[in-house]
């Protein structure tokens, strides 16, 4: 409603900041870094990013007392959006170099994406701009964050690993790489994560931005 | 699959954006961000900043370019020029780069691809490759913006890069560049077929079917345009339309 409440965004060390602050700024939010456990509990929208290794990222969100912090911010039920690596923090473990648990917010789990067989078409990382689908049997797109985004719009992936949220339901929008389909974005209640870069996906991704910001 | 690349590439010395032919001959066109805000506007896909001096000189002068176009742009960008060192490149990722293109100092210590992949992840490192046409089918590696020569064969330069850690390559043609009369298919077919990581074509084009066949015909995953932009010949949007039309999957522009 105030659009002078800041959206915090958690410095954990890991990751381009810059550029998703200013994201944020240019859909009318007041982005806040900080990485004060007392901050991040008492935001009133919470921003997750990530880049890195998974384990590395829980290690670091722990080394300051953020997971914790995190989850009690969660458990509030204001909006939280992970983006790419922050996405799949949301989940409860990942097999990203060895097995590590993650915050555990939405059931399910993270796995590198398949090997591409002989004329896949994509590559790993996979790396660029994919086509945005709603999943199928997934939670609809209206009342999300995606309101405004329409299938086969086009956002910016830099992943190796994926999401694989137990429930269905959870699974807001697929990407097709030509194999099973990947998770693009997942969601339960407030949450929302976005295995793409908003920050970095020009209007498409300004626009869930956006309709985040205005959550409050 | 990732959609075809039209990336914009800006070449840039102190507060000006700059073009030259054949990499040399430079003509001041403008402030570099207000190039990149309309690039961004007609759909480009990336941003390629290069600081044409900084290997000159040994210093980087263009992060305070990217941190403020970062305000306004938001699709991935790319900074080349100058970078040595593994601080050079946290500055710059945290200048809201989101990829560095090495060249001259990856020649120079080829290791330093393995640090910088190793630290940051094999998708922000881009090997810069320019070629010269020395024999047939033989093309030499050049550095310093196509002003010295490396001494490698560029096609072997562009495995051993891979294999160091790259995770793109931007090939631009030194023979090529700023003539507008056509991308150096022959080396790109080479280079695309040589290596499993995404190849940037660069130099040369002045149509949007020269972009075309760079795609089409030689395989390339992307793009890189300066003078056919700069000089409004063409939009992007005119590009994208033309791969559009040759059935290749492109972004299609707000």
């Amino acid at each position: 409603m105030s659009a002078a409440r800041p959206v915090v965004i958690v410095d954990y060390g890991r990751g381009n900041l810059w550029s998703v602050c200013q994201a944020v700024a240019a859909v009318g939010g007041e982005p806040l870094l900080s990485a004060e456990p007392a901050v991040v509990r008492a935001a009133e929208q919470l921003v997750l990013p990530g880049v890195g290794a998974f384990g590395d990222a829980m290690a670091g969100l722990r080394a300051r007392g953020l997971d914790d912090a995190v989850l009690a911010f969660a458990a509030t039920g204001r909006p939280l959006l992970g983006v790419c690596l922050g996405m799949q923090l949301l989940l409860e473990a990942s097999t990203e170099f060895g097995h590590h648990a993650g915050l555990g917010l939405i059931a399910g789990r993270v796995d590198r994406l398949p090997a591409p067989v002989a004329g896949a078409r994509y590559k790993i990382p996979n790396v660029g701009w994919c086509r945005l689908e709603p999943a199928p049997g997934g939670a609809p797109w209206t009342e999300s964050v995606f309101a405004a985004v329409k299938p086969g719009d086009f956002a910016y992936f830099v992943h190796s690993y994926a999401a694989h949220p137990a429930d269905p339901r959870h699974r807001l929008a697929d990407i097709d790489l030509g194999v099973a389909p990947v998770s693009a974005a997942i969601t339960a209640g407030p949450i929302t994560g976005c295995q793409f870069h908003p920050e970095k996906s020009g209007e498409v991704g300004l626009a869930i931005l956006r309709a985040f910001v205005a959550r409050a | 699959m990732p959609a075809a690349r039209v990336i914009a590439r800006l070449d840039v010395k102190g507060p000006n954006l700059v073009k030259g032919i054949h990499l040399e001959g430079l003509r001041v066109m403008g402030d570099p961000q207000q190039f990149a805000h309309r690039y961004y506007a007609e759909g480009a896909d990336e941003i390629l900043y290069v600081d044409i001096v900084a290997s000159l000189y040994g210093r980087n002068n263009i992060l305070e370019v990217v941190r403020r176009t970062a305000e306004a742009v938001f699709v991935p960008m790319t900074v080349a020029g100058g970078l040595r060192r593994i601080e050079d490149v946290r500055d710059a990722l945290r200048s809201g780069a989101d990829k560095v293109a090495i060249n001259t100092a990856a020649v120079a210590r080829p290791a330093l691809i393995r640090e910088v992949s190793e630290a940051f992840g094999s998708q922000c490192v881009v090997l810069s490759i320019q070629t010269k046409k020395i024999g047939p089918d033989r093309w030499e590696a050049y550095t310093d913006n196509g002003r010295e020569r490396s001494g490698r064969d560029a096609l072997e330069w562009a495995a051993q890069g891979v294999e160091l850690g790259a995770g793109e390559l931007l090939v631009t043609s030194v023979d090529h560049e700023g003539t507008q009369k056509g991308m150096d298919l022959e080396f790109l077919r080479k280079v695309t077929a040589l290596v499993d990581v995404p190849v940037i074509a660069g130099g040369g084009a002045g149509t949007p079917e020269h972009a075309c066949r760079a795609i089409t015909e030689a395989g390339a995953d992307a793009v890189a345009l300066a003078s056919v932009l700069h000089y409004r010949k063409h939009t992007v949007g005119e590009i994208k339309a033309r791969l559009a039309q040759a059935d290749v999957p492109v972004r299609s522009s707000a």
